[in-house]
């Protein structure tokens, strides 16, 4: 649900600040960016309540694998520099969309999703990893905790890749309306908070699992 | 207006009379019950004292300033007064730190946790709520007993509590606090019986379709002796609880009759809560458990358990 | 794995007679509904004002009109849970075995929190927030209608249970492991899961949605602290539901890996942990019940300062009042269950923290006390719910304050005085809160006034039934009667029992007046016109308008200056004057995609339930691809024009000082 729920609110605000008329109606895109942020807000409540959860239930292998066991820092810290790169290079979009620039929005859109490509392609090799080891979710409450966090930040990503792809259609077709560029505005809100997410996961599950 | 007043009166009345009335936690037969007992009526009546006022306050109010009533003072503008603001305030506020205090102690004294003092060494019980109906077992005694307690009056009970399947609330009005049963996990409790009797028990904690039957009688029995003597007939019946055949009694089950143990494994209270950690050292005796099918639905223990295990 | 998942025609529950008859019913009824809607030609009517609209006043009407709809079906449920238990004493087994019965007491609690006291409390706000800040339009429409769609969508996949299946057998809270696939195989449960994960989800967009209406909408002058005090209380609701849904969200996610993909959150094997469900549900679950209540609060407020033609009583404290029982329904969670053996401290402190709270509501009980306090009361229907609502709701306060205290609730934890207890606050708090508000706004939203006779009967067997019904419960609690049984053998709870049920009967008269007032209010609706769209001389925006409002609103944002700005507008002669000319108001479309969207989860929904993947994967994909297209339709908005505006403007504000002037107002 989590992803709907993403494109649901994202997508919806975007929308609202499609009028580019002229007229008395005060200027709707502060609402909708504001509108964003909350959802972020509430976005960040739901993975507060799975980090929660999971420092309840990391102690809880049954006798199985624990984080020491399985995970692999230099792997996770591959992925991690790519989504934080990727941060970054949306950064640039960001600016090269206030400044007009099209192409090199696209541009800068692209590597930012190959970037989070790069991520979620390494996620999902550690999860089938992981399975083919006889370490899915159902081995623990810990596994299941692990993966359940794990993959939710996974799907944000996923829902995020989806969107930035459907931007860089619209970006190509439309140019950098000012509706385009809040919508731009929102996933570049999007991106950065599960960047922030990211490090937490990065810093709670890995770092201190192999601690 | 006046009608609903009555009621309230009415109602009120009969809660009190009902204190002399038989089998409810206002007819406590236990020192936990007793002093909880108080405690109600205690908070009960400090927080009338603003209740009150405020329901009649509230019915005089809408009386009095009715809108036919034109020769009452009008004020329509008036909307603030830092004085009443202040009153306000200040009344719920004296009468929640009054109440607090009373909670903070009496939640110390009353922890289900803490054991009776002054009342000499306390009787074990191990309390286990199956699908649905409740083991008890007396490990001292070595005996254990399906839906029937028994414990010496003026004895103190530690009551060990765990459950084999869902969660279940141990409960025995007349002598006070209830405490949840969670499987995997032990609870404790702290009961006395002031004077002999047969008490109502239940489980307070809907469990399922059997939950409504899931009754037992606490009885306190007036002396030791009465007790001794109630062990050692339990004991001349024979039939033992083994981990083999706690497993048939586990399987759910309504409406059980009263059963008697005269003996029982060594350790199976601890072998029910460990059968869910796999791992830990008795899971070898009840591993065998964990993978056979749950009556109610395919129960499957999952592969990676096993994994676990090796 | 077949074709159609688990479903099979077994599923249809036709050997149980009562669910044959249920089902009948509702077939002739919606035939008989069909047919008249055909031969109305109703249909475009339905599609273009009411399925498809956008307008935030007709989606309230429509969220109100589910939440009596579903009062029926969860009064239903009560009337069968009463009769049950009056029937089944002495060891009697009644009319309801434990298979059915389980499923009626839980299916009463989700559908009366869920899909009775929300939609009610959210539609009311629906159609009033907007007005009173004075404002247009909700901050995003079409969000507004796809948020109607998925809790209509949640309640029809409650429905469809009767029909398909079973409900969950597991109280409305769904405690594992009880909840979990070992101890309850069956789709229930999974219904459950469905119906309120999506109807959650619509909730949670609306309070995002009307958070930003508030903070970004507001009429030019109306500070934060002139905002009408309802406004301020669905604020406060709109924040907790913001912080604590998303709580529920991620707890029934973790329920469904559970039950779908053998995941160990809550099992008992696996080292699941079933406390931090009971923990993360509370989580959710207290602040819940502020949510249903401090509009409700917010409802009273409004009623008494206009009953009494006086400014109300402590509008700062009010509002702080009302913010600080928000923040500590945050804390208080654990107070759900002190019996689980935490640490005498830790109950303490939550005990403790939970009385906190009885401070800023006795101060909420002063204020009105002193609203009313040299003011002129009107005897109105809304006058009469909020009397009852303070007598009411004080007895309910005290006893959850004994509740609250740990060495009190180990003895009538999940007791009847429990039911009693949270019956008394949300009966007698939030559902009366509702009642007042429907009969106070409904002339707004409709256009004419409720029939006054009909009102007060409703009333008062409402009230009556209500203390008839619940105070045996609370006898019961202390004569030691737990909650959830299916059938009791004690004599001595026999004539509580035999009340109970009596009172249940009372307020099912109450709930018969209601409709009958509805239905004689309807062919009264020319004599009961209100055509100023003032019929209380009230004293905040929503009264500035016509009733019911045009689809705009406000012709012209009004300007405010005072707490009470339409007050302080008619004292300075600001009202029902036209302007020589208008600018063109931007108004939304209506969308079609809000109810396709709907209906596409609910396919989803219904699929996941019955294990249909390929239709589950249809249902989600046909969801996001009706979502983006609406994402980039251009055709989204429309300008009323300014002769249109005239026209209507001049029409009202002529009626408007009509009356005015007749009422001795200097206009």
């Amino acid at each position: 649900m989590s992803t709907l729920s993403i494109n649901v609110e994202a997508e919806n605000t975007a929308l609202a600040s499609h009028d580019d008329h002229a007229h008395e109606h005060h200027d709707t895109s502060g609402d909708t960016v504001f509108g964003f942020w909350l959802y972020l807000m509430t976005d960040c409540l739901l993975f507060a309540s799975f980090f929660a959860t999971y420092a309840v239930l990391f102690m809880n292998t049954v006798g199985g694998v624990s984080g020491k066991d399985i995970f692999e820092l230099d792997f996770v810290a591959v992925e991690t520099a790519a989504l934080l790169i990727s941060s970054i290079t949306f950064g640039f979009a960001m600016i090269c969309a206030q400044g007009q620039k099209k192409a090199l929005t696209l541009m800068w859109l692209a590597i930012t999703f190959c970037l989070g490509a790069t991520f979620i392609g390494m996620e999902i090799y550690e999860f089938t990893h992981l399975i083919e080891h006889g370490n899915g979710p159902q081995g623990s409450a810990f596994l299941s905790s692990f993966f359940a966090l794990v993959g939710l930040h996974g799907l944000h990503v996923t829902a995020g890749l989806i969107w930035m792809a459907i931007m860089m259609i619209e970006v190509a077709r439309r140019g950098l309306g000012k509706p385009t560029v809040t919508r731009l505005m929102c996933l570049s809100l999007f991106w950065h908070f599960l960047d922030i997410v990211w490090i937490c996961v990065f810093t709670v599950v890995y770092l201190m699992g192999v601690m | 207006m006046l009608i609903r007043n009555l009621c309230n009166i009415a109602l009120a009345s009969t809660v009190l009379a009902l204190s002399g009335c038989s089998g409810g936690v206002l007819d406590p037969k236990g020192q936990i019950g007793i002093d909880e007992k108080n405690l109600i009526i205690i908070a009960t009546v400090l927080m009338l004292l603003v209740v009150i006022p405020v329901i009649v306050m509230t019915l005089y109010f809408a009386w009095k300033y009715r809108d036919t009533q034109t020769h009452e003072i009008y004020a329509p503008k008036w909307a603030h007064s830092n004085k009443i603001e202040a009153f306000v305030w200040a009344v719920p506020i004296v009468i929640v730190i009054v109440l607090g205090v009373i909670t903070w102690e009496s939640t110390h004294s009353l922890d289900p946790y803490k054991p009776i003092e002054g009342k000499g060494k306390h009787l074990t019980v191990e309390v286990v709520s199956l699908n649905w109906k409740w083991l008890f077992i007396y490990p001292e005694q070595g005996i254990a007993t399906v839906n029937e307690l028994v414990f010496p009056a003026n004895v103190p009970v530690e009551y060990k509590i765990t459950s084999e399947s869902t969660m279940n609330s141990f409960f025995i009005p007349q002598l006070g606090s209830q405490i949840y049963s969670m499987a995997g996990m032990e609870t404790k409790l702290h009961l006395i019986a002031n004077e002999p009797g047969t008490f109502k028990g239940f489980s307070a904690n809907y469990s399922g379709a059997g939950f409504s039957g899931m009754k037992f009688n606490a009885i306190a029995t007036p002396t030791q002796g009465d007790f001794d003597k109630w062990v050692s007939d339990v004991k001349a019946k024979g039939n033992k609880l083994t981990k083999a055949n706690y497993y048939e009694l586990a399987k759910a089950s309504e409406n059980n009759p009263v059963t008697y143990y005269g003996d029982v494994d060594k350790g199976l209270f601890h072998t029910i809560i460990m059968k869910y950690m796999p791992g830990m050292k008795d899971m070898k005796g009840m591993k065998k458990m964990t993978d056979m099918p749950h009556d109610m639905a395919e129960h499957s223990a999952t592969p990676s358990i096993s994994q676990g295990e090796e | 794995m077949s074709f159609l998942g688990k479903l099979s025609l077994d599923a249809i529950p036709y050997h149980e007679p009562i669910l044959v008859f249920t089902m009948a019913a509702i077939a002739i009824g919606g035939l008989v509904l069909l047919t008249l809607i055909t031969k109305y030609k109703k249909w475009g009517v339905l599609w273009r004002d009411w399925i498809t609209s956008v307008d935030h006043k007709r989606l309230g009407i429509m969220y109100i009109f589910v939440a009596l709809v579903m009062l029926f079906r969860g009064f239903s449920d009560a009337i069968m849970m009463r009769t049950q238990l009056a029937l089944a004493t002495s060891g009697a087994p009644g009319i309801l075995p434990p298979e059915h019965y389980d499923q009626i007491f839980t299916a009463h609690g989700v559908i009366m929190i869920i899909f009775m006291a929300m939609p009610f409390m959210i539609g009311l706000m629906n159609i009033i927030l907007p007005l009173q800040i004075g404002a247009r339009d909700v901050a995003f429409p079409f969000l507004n209608n796809l948020s109607f769609w998925l809790t209509a969508s949640g309640a029809i996949l409650i429905n469809i249970s009767l029909v398909f299946g079973e409900f969950a057998k597991t109280g409305w809270v769904a405690y594992p492991p009880l909840s979990e696939l070992t101890f309850s195989p069956g789709v229930g449960v999974d219904y459950y899961i469905w119906a309120l994960q999506i109807s959650g989800l619509g909730t949670l967009l609306t309070a995002v949605n009307f958070l930003v209406t508030v903070f970004k909408m507001r009429a030019p002058g109306m500070t934060l602290m002139k905002m009408p005090i309802f406004t301020w209380t669905c604020t406060w609701a709109n924040i907790l539901i913001a912080a604590s849904f998303p709580i529920l969200t991620a707890v029934l996610t973790m329920l469904t890996l559970d039950r779908y993909l053998g995941f160990h959150f809550f099992t008992n094997d696996g080292g699941g942990n079933a406390m931090m469900y009971i923990n993360l549900f509370w989580a959710w679950g207290h602040p819940e019940v502020y949510i249903l209540v401090l509009p409700a609060f917010g409802i009273f407020s409004e009623i008494i300062s206009t009953f009494t033609s006086k400014r109300l009583f402590g509008y700062t404290s009010m509002i702080y009042a009302s913010g600080a029982i928000s923040i500590l329904g945050f804390i208080v969670w654990l107070h759900h269950f002190f019996t689980m053996g935490s640490s005498a401290n830790v109950n303490a402190f939550f005990g403790v923290m939970t009385m906190i709270i009885a401070v800023p509501t006795g101060v909420k009980l002063f204020n009105w006390l002193f609203t009313i306090y040299r003011g002129r009361l009107q005897m109105t229907v809304p006058v009469m719910w909020t009397l009852g609502f303070m007598v009411t709701f004080t007895v309910g306060g005290m006893t959850g304050v004994l509740l609250a205290i740990p060495g009190a609730d180990y003895v009538l934890h999940n007791s009847l005085f429990l039911i009693a207890h949270f019956h008394n606050t949300i009966i007698g708090g939030a559902v009366f809160g509702y009642l007042a508000g429907f009969a106070f706004w409904f002339p707004k939203a409709m256009g004419f006034k409720l029939n006054v006779r009909w009102g007060k009967a409703a009333f008062w067997f409402w009230i009556v039934g209500f203390f008839v019904a619940f105070m045996p419960l609370y006898v019961l609690g202390f004569l030691g009667m737990t909650r959830r049984l299916n059938h009791t053998n004690n004599p001595d709870w026999n004539i509580w029992l035999y009340i109970a049920a009596g009172g249940a009967v009372l307020i099912m008269f109450g709930i018969i007046c209601q409709v009958v007032q509805l239905f004689v209010s309807f062919r009264d609706r020319e004599a009961l016109d209100d055509e100023t769209g003032d019929p209380w001389n009230g004293h905040t925006l929503e009264w500035a308008t016509s009733s019911p409002p045009q689809a705009y609103n406000f012709a012209v944002i009004p300007e405010v200056h005072d707490i009470d700005a339409w007050t302080d507008m008619k004292e300075k002669g600001q009202v029902y004057q036209s302007k020589a000319s208008y600018e063109p108001i931007h108004m939304p479309k209506n969308t079609a995609a809000g109810v396709l969207m709907g209906l596409t989860l609910t396919i989803f929904c219904f699929a996941m339930i019955w294990h249909v993947w390929w239709l589950a994967i249809v249902g989600l994909v046909g969801a996001i691809a009706v979502f983006i297209k609406r994402c980039y339709s251009n055709d989204v908005d429309y300008y009323v024009q300014p002769e249109e505006v005239l026209a209507t403007e001049n029409a009202f504000n002529l009626s408007g000082s009509a009356k005015n002037n007749s009422k001795g107002i200097k206009a």
